[in-house]
Order: structure tokens, then C-alpha cells, then sequence
């Protein structure tokens, strides 16, 4: 059980990100506020070429000499431009961890594979570096979590002082690692996105999965994996956004059997490649996406966009709502009324239906 | 002379009282063990190998076979098996021949694994009223997919679709991931091989044909049979390996790594003559390796030719013993054109193998599916190629536990045998066989019942099959390849360290 909400605004209208937060607010019942987080894009206009490194230190006297092994690792394929620590306000939570940012450039001759190599930098330093864990690592966006309620952790990331054109927040009730501040969602990898109300059955299957890529699984949750299944289909891989959703929450074999010869022959070789991708268990998830994604048009979206997606038999709730320019995705309609009573539509998405907002 | 007599196995014990003297035992006995003595049938324990064919055929329910209790001073060193052997082999000077699998007392892991099911946190998913997919594909797959985008018009306008560029090879479609073992013709009876292929074709899935050739009878079912070419290349010529579903060279067996097989003259009748293509009464001797195959590219040169040979339309499996290495054996195998790797655990059944090798020689499935499946993934080609397991698999729960392990399908063999009628007696090299299974005399043969046993065997894996969905919905999984190398839903309980390591799993309480 966790409540999840997410809205973007396709004219990139910029907003404050306690609006996402007196949202998420209206969800604590799906909580324990043992997890909140949020991740704003666009937060960053100032640096919005950089990558904007969120990092967890472990909160000891000694905690520089992890920032020193953090920006070794870094120094070695270009230039942290600037960094500090994250600005919270003190007494609000137990500060079990110190939040540091980096705002970091590759070297001219790294450009070409600067998002894989960033992927292998978090990686090394999730695995190597004691003491310090990246939980966010996109260009122009931010994560912000801790172990707590909606409104503490927005209040001690001081969330009204940053703006975005979308966010994500998320409660959490944790069923399946204990509530720690790494575990707290959005999990991000690079411009990847995920908050997740659910439990992923097939997670052993999956982990295993993307390992086998080189990535590595260090928070000890479910919802992890996700966002580096997205990374692996649709930036790696390439596949068209909405068969790679469809890998993750496969069409049922009934339903491809009946398919017209060319659809059936694609959804088949889908699950037959793509089977260990597959999501099973009760899941509804939101996602801002990395730009690039290929649509099955021919389509290249240069933008971040939102997606919702529940499993392929929606055993978590998701509803989605418009208003102007803004879209919202949510595990409950209450929280989307919350910050706006007067919507345009409200609908619910079939099951493993996915929901693409992109901007104008 | 020194007596060399070991006492009975067994004590056949006929109720007098309720005997009617019908002789129905001395018809049905193979052995010879009943014999009718004017108003009297004399019985010979010593011949009895407890298959209950008689137990089961008496109409008055009169005989009963137990254990001997005739008594050896125990001893924890020179066990009974051990004093018998010794006796049997200083009277023969032969190697002892055994049949069934691995009989020794090694840990059966399967045992000392349990299960994950849903509580509260995520719903359990109830397969009579939700769909529970167990389609399995058995194949070589692409490491990824990639479309093209192509310009169409459709209705006047110009549009763009994504269209497959990725090419998928042909792949085995089965509805259940449960095949029938390889088990050769004429080491069972036709019979025996008919019963097999009716129920693969009616469960949707496949059967082995052995490395004895395939019947003209059988060829009906071939679009369900894999055929087998082995050392012996029994019945292989280019009819046999286009007429199946797909092709499996065997290299080994996990019941006698290292070793050939032997068929005895006596059950090389005229049919088993035409369908191996030897000659009528000689003995079938498959040698140890394959003539042609001394190293690992002479196997992917095998796998190539037998592709070429039936023009890449056929998947190729590659079947070998778990021994030690298997995990580098099996990575050498996924990078040739193989299309997947068979693994056959120390408990695989067989009709005949020396006792030595069929106690002693490889490693449990378990592990070794273990240990494949991890080296496959740190390679990187563990998607690329199917695993097939086998070697003792005795219930759902055994196959769900492969699959969590890592093995796409598996093969069941000495299960599908007691589900036509066989009692594991471990006696199939005599060609004796009560049941019609392990023979080929005829008047043996017609005792087993062709569509009966059929209905049999497919009422075995339907009801594996539907075993199979429900724990998958207790563990809140809907499709079969989500459970797939899903060891976080595998728990070991009071194993070891190094076994759990071994394994990949961690012990119940984390």
C-alpha cells in the first residue's frame, strides 16, 4: 500500500512543489510515514546542463571524507561545477543522512556516452563508496525523500522554494524492506523517474534480469528495478515506448493469439525476448521519462513526459484527470481534488492501458 | 562349491484361504515366480522383484508382498547392499547392472526448499477465476529487439509504423513446461512410446523419442516429438530429424555420465531392427563419446550440420550429464548455434547402468541448475538460450522449484512410466517387463492398454499443470516467466552455507 500522484503541465508552466505536497498530504492513509519523496523536473534551470547528483552521506563527523571519495570517482570523466549540501530545514526530521548535491559536467570526449557512463557511476558508487548512495542522478530534476510523513519531508527539503514543470510524490507503507531513507521513493536513474504503489512478484527475475546489463541493485527494493527496466528497453534498447510498456505489462497470450498476424507476430516476440522484463504482481506506477523515447509512429520526444501504468490485471488503482495544461496521475482521485477541485475529465485506464502525457 | 545364494529381496506370501487357484498370477508373472502344482501354486521369492503386477491382478486380493526379514548382522560399514554386491560380482566377475536412478541416500534438495505465497501486502491470485499463463517458449531468442519505421499510407495519408526487423528463430511453443523425457524405443515398448505421444499432442506440449529412431507409428505425433541423435545415431537419416519438432543430440545421462548405452540383442526385434536400422538380434551399443565430437567446436559443427541439414527450421538441444563443470559445458554450448542446453541431474532414470555409475558418478539437478543458470547470466546469454532439466522430478512442486531456480521446461520420465502402470521394480534391462513398458514381447506388450495409457499420462501433467497455476497464484505471479530464475521466492530450510551459496538462495527466517 503506498499513495503515489503525479501531474505535468504540457506548456511547461513552472510550479511550486508544495503543491505536490499538500497533495501527496491527502494520502498518508495509503502511508505510515515511514517514506515520502518527491522529484521535481526542471528544478535546476541554472544548471539544467549539468547532472545533478542527489547523494546520501552517512551522517558521521567523518562524512567529508565520503564526499572526497564521491568526487574521485567523479573527478575521473569530467568536473563537479559546484556542490553542497541539499538545503533543509534543521529539527524537521531525524537526520539520518546528510543529502549533498553535485552539479557535475563530462569532459568534452565523454559526451557521446555520458548517460551510460553516468549509469556505471552510480552504480560504482551505490556498490563501492561506504557511506554514500546516489538517489538521484538526471539533468534539470531532483528527488527528494527521507523516512517520514508527506508534509515533514517536504517541509525539511524546503519544497516551496523549488519550481517544476512536473512532479511525482509518493507515501510510502513499506511491506517489503524496512523504511530507510534510500528506500523511500521516487527512485530515479538519470532522467528516469519511478514512484510505485505495489509489490513486484517477479523481482527476483527481474533483478537478475537487468544485472546481467550491468546494473546493480543496492536499495533492497522492488521499485529499483523498475526504473532500470525503463532505462534498459527504452534509452538502451530502443523499443518503441509503447511496446516496451507492453513488454512490462505483457498482453495476455488469449489476447495475442487473436491479434492480426503482424501485431501477433510482434507481441509474441515481445514476451518471448523481453519475458524476464515483465512485471508481474500488483503494481501502479508513475514515471517521468528520459528524453529520446521512440514512439510506434516514428516519433522522437525530445521532452520528459509522464506515464501511468498498472499490472495487466490492475491490482492497484490508478485514475487520471486534465485540467488546461495539466494532467494528473494518482492512486486516488481525493488527492488530485486536493489541488484542484474543478477538473475536466476524470478517468480510469484499463488495466495494463498505459498513460503517455507528453508536452506541447 | 561356495554357496553363493544371497537370500530373497522380497517374501511373496499367498492367502490360502482366500486363493481360488485361478492362476491368474502364474499368467501374469513375467518372472516366474508362481508356478501350479496340481491344487497348489508354489512360489519362488527369490525371482520377485516387488512390481505388484500380481499384487494387483489377483482377483481375491490373496498375495502380499513384503520385505525379506531374514536377517544379516548389521553393520554401519558392511551394509547388506554392500556383502550382496560383493557375493553377486565374485560369482560373475561383471560389472552390476542396475536400472531406475541414483539409489543412494544423497540430500534431495528439492526437499529442503519451501515456497513463497502472498499475505496482505500483495493479493494471491486465484487461477479459476484469473488467467494463469504457462506458455513456455523453448528456443534460442534475440538479446534484443529492434523495429524499423516505415512509411505507409493508409486512407490517403502518409504514416509511420514500427515494423519487427529482429528476426526470431523458430522456437518450441508449449502450453505446460513439462515435456516427456527422451526414452528410447526399444528400450520401451511401442506401446509405451504410442501412450507418450497421444498425451504430449493432447496437453500441448512435447516427448523425446530416444535414441532408438522413431516408429513409423509414432509418425502422426512427430510435430510433438523431439528426435534424438546419440552416439549411435540409431534411425538418424534426414526424414528422421525433419519429421520432429526438434532435434536433441545427447551427449550424456545423468543416471551414467561418461559412459554409452547398451541395448541387448534380445530386445532388437525386427521392428526395433527397421526403426534403429541394425540388424535384427544384435546388441545396440552407442559408444561413450560421439565418434565425431572430441571437443566443444566439434559439437558446434555438429549443431550446424544438423541444421544445415534440415534448413535452420528446427530448434537444436544439446543434452548433457551434470557433472562437476557443467556450468562452463553449458556456457561452451549457449555459444554455439544451440538452441537449448538439457541437463540431466545424478537421480535421471535409466533401463540399464552399470550400478557404479548410477550411484556414484554426477551432481544433484538442483545444483546444477543452480549453477548453469548463474554462469549463463554472468556471460550474459542466459536469455539467449532455453534450459531444459531433468533427472528425478517427482511432483509440481519439484518443476516449480526447477523453474525458480532457473530452468525454463523441464522432463519428467520415471514419473510418466508410474503413470503407465510401472512400480519401479528397477528390473527394464531384463525386458521382462510386467506392465508392457520396459519390453517387447508381444504377448507383455498388448498388456498395456494404448489410449488408457494415454488418458494417464495426460491426466499426470494436466494435474501438474493445474498444481502449477495454483502456486503460482499463491505467489501473486500470473505468467510462468515470472518465476523463472525467481529465487527470492525460494527459501532453503536446514541447509548449509555453502549449499545455500551453491544453490543461490537464502535459508527460511531472511
Amino acid at each position: 500500500m503506498c499513495g503515489i500522484i503525479g501531474f505535468i503541465s504540457r506548456k511547461k508552466r513552472m510550479i511550486k512543489g508544495d503543491k505536490i505536497a499538500i497533495a501527496l498530504d491527502s494520502l498518508k492513509e495509503r502511508g505510515n510515514g515511514q517514506g515520502s519523496g518527491y522529484v521535481g523536473y526542471g528544478i535546476y534551470p541554472d544548471y539544467a546542463d549539468c547532472y545533478a547528483l542527489h547523494v546520501f552521506l552517512r551522517n558521521t563527523p567523518t562524512y567529508h571524507k565520503i564526499i572526497d571519495r564521491v568526487k574521485s570517482i567523479l573527478g575521473l570523466y569530467g568536473v563537479v561545477v559546484k556542490d553542497e549540501e541539499i538545503p533543509v530545514k534543521e529539527g524537521v526530521l531525524k537526520k539520518e543522512f546528510i543529502p549533498w548535491r553535485f552539479f557535475y559536467r563530462f569532459h568534452d570526449s565523454y559526451r557521446d556516452m555520458e548517460n551510460d557512463l553516468m549509469v556505471n557511476i552510480v552504480m560504482e558508487i551505490n556498490d563501492k563508496v561506504d557511506g554514500a548512495f546516489v538517489f538521484s542522478s538526471g539533468k534539470n530534476l531532483g528527488v527528494f525523500k527521507a523516512t517520514g510523513w508527506p508534509m515533514e519531508v517536504a517541509e525539511f527539503y524546503r519544497l516551496e522554494e523549488y519550481e517544476g514543470y512536473m512532479w511525482l510524490g509518493h507515501a510510502r507503507y513499506p511491506t517489503n524492506t524496512r523504511g530507510w531513507w534510500g528506500g523511500a521513493h521516487p527512485f530515479n536513474i538519470l532522467n528516469w523517474s519511478v514512484v510505485h504503489n505495489g509489490e513486484i512478484t517477479s523481482y527476483g527475475t527481474n533483478k537478475r534480469y537487468v544485472e546481467s546489463f550491468g546494473y546493480k541493485c543496492r536499495m533492497y527494493t522492488d521499485t529499483e528495478v523498475v526504473a532500470y527496466i525503463f532505462d534498459l528497453l527504452i534509452r538502451k534498447h530502443r523499443l518503441p515506448v509503447e511496446y516496451a510498456l507492453s513488454a512490462m505489462a505483457p498482453k495476455f497470450w488469449d489476447e495475442i493469439d487473436r491479434m492480426e498476424e503482424e501485431e501477433r507476430r510482434i507481441h509474441e516476440a515481445i514476451r518471448i525476448t523481453y519475458g524476464p522484463a515483465a512485471l508481474n504482481g500488483p503494481f501502479a506506477i508513475i514515471v517521468g521519462t528520459h528524453e529520446g523515447m521512440v514512439f510506434m509512429n516514428g516519433e522522437i520526444e525530445e521532452n520528459n513526459t509522464l506515464i501511468g501504468l498498472t499490472d495487466r490485471v490492475k491490482l492497484r488503482p490508478l485514475v487520471a484527470a486534465e485540467k488546461d495544461d495539466l494532467v494528473f496521475v494518482s492512486s486516488e482521485e481525493a488527492a488530485i481534488r486536493r489541488i484542484c477541485p474543478d477538473l475536466d475529465k476524470v478517468e480510469m485506464p484499463d488495466a495494463g492501458t498505459p498513460i503517455i502525457v507528453r508536452l506541447e | 562349491m561356495i554357496p553363493s545364494a544371497v537370500p530373497p529381496k522380497f517374501k511373496v506370501e499367498i492367502d490360502r484361504e482366500k486363493c481360488m487357484l485361478c492362476g491368474r498370477c502364474v499368467e501374469e508373472c513375467s518372472w516366474g515366480v508362481y508356478r501350479k502344482e496340481r491344487d497348489r501354486i508354489v512360489i519362488y521369492s527369490n525371482r520377485c522383484g516387488a512390481c505388484q503386477r500380481c499384487v494387483v491382478m489377483c482377483p481375491r486380493d490373496a498375495i502380499t508382498v513384503i520385505e525379506n526379514t531374514t536377517c544379516w548382522r548389521s553393520h554401519p560399514l558392511w551394509t547388506i547392499e554392500v556383502r550382496e554386491d560383493i557375493i553377486n560380482q565374485s560369482k560373475t566377475g561383471r560389472v552390476l547392472l542396475s536400472a531406475t536412478g541414483n539409489a543412494k541416500e544423497y540430500p534431495i534438495y528439492f526437499d529442503h526448499i519451501v515456497l513463497d505465497a502472498c499475505q496482505v501486502t500483495n493479493p494471491p491470485i486465484d487461477p479459476l477465476r484469473e488467467p494463469m499463463e504457462l506458455r513456455t517458449y523453448i528456443g534460442k531468442k534475440p538479446k534484443k529487439l529492434e523495429f524499423e519505421f516505415v512509411e505507409e499510407e493508409v486512407e490517403g495519408k502518409k504514416i509511420k509504423r514500427a515494423k519487427l526487423k529482429t528476426k526470431i528463430a523458430p522456437n518450441l511453443k508449449l502450453e505446460t513446461p513439462i515435456m516427456i523425457a527422451h526414452m528410447s524405443y526399444g528400450a520401451l515398448s511401442l506401446n509405451a512410446h504410442l501412450a507418450m505421444a497421444k498425451a504430449v499432442k493432447e496437453c500441448g506440449t512435447y516427448m523425446g523419442s530416444g535414441e532408438g529412431g522413431l516408429h513409423r507409428a509414432l509418425y502422426p505425433y512427430a510435430d510433438h516429438i523431439i528426435t534424438q541423435v546419440a552416439s549411435g545415431r540409431f534411425g538418424v537419416d534426414v526424414d528422421y530429424l525433419n519429421i520432429g519438432a526438434a532435434i536433441e543430440i545427447k551427449i550424456g545421462q545423468g543416471a551414467k555420465p561418461g559412459i554409452g548405452g547398451h541395448l541387448p540383442g534380445e530386445k532388437v526385434t525386427a521392428e526395433v531392427s527397421m526403426t534403429r536400422m541394425i540388424p535384427e538380434g544384435t546388441d545396440a551399443i552407442s559408444p561413450a563419446p560421439h565418434h565425431d565430437i572430441y571437443s566443444i567446436e566439434d559439437l558446434a559443427q555438429l549443431v550446424r550440420s544438423l541444421k544445415e541439414a534440415t534448413r535452420w527450421k528446427k530448434p537444436v538441444f544439446v543434452k548433457i550429464a551434470a557433472v562437476h563443470n557443467v556450468a562452463a559445458i553449458a556456457n561452451g554450448i549457449a555459444t554455439s548455434d544451440a538452441d537449448a542446453v538439457v541437463i540431466d541431474g545424478f537421480r535421471g532414470g535409466t533401463g540399464a547402468a552399470p550400478k557404479v555409475f548410477r550411484d556414484h558418478v554426477g551432481i544433484p539437478i538442483e545444483i546444477a541448475i543452480a549453477a548453469v543458470d548463474e554462469r549463463l547470466r554472468e556471460e550474459g546469454v542466459r536469455n539467449e538460450i532455453s534450459i531444459i532439466a531433468s533427472g528425478g522430478i517427482r511432483s509440481s512442486a519439484d518443476v516449480f522449484k526447477a523453474i525458480a531456480l532457473g530452468a525454463d521446461a523441464v522432463y519428467i520420465g520415471t514419473a510418466v512410466l508410474i503413470a503407465l502402470g510401472c512400480r519401479v521394480c528397477g528390473r527394464c534391462y531384463t525386458g521382462q517387463c510386467a506392465w508392457g513398458i520396459a519390453t517387447q514381447k508381444p504377448e507383455l506388450v498388448n498388456r498395456l492398454d494404448v489410449e488408457e495409457g494415454a488418458r494417464r499420462v495426460a491426466n499426470l501433467i494436466k494435474a501438474w499443470t493445474l498444481e502449477l497455476k495454483e502456486l503460482l497464484g499463491a505467489a501473486g505471479i500470473n505468467a510462468i516467466e515470472s518465476l523463472r530464475g525467481n529465487r527470492d521466492r525460494l527459501r532453503g530450510v536446514g541447509l548449509n552455507e555453502v549449499e545455500l551459496k551453491a544453490l543461490g538462495i537464502k535459508h527460511a527466517g531472511f
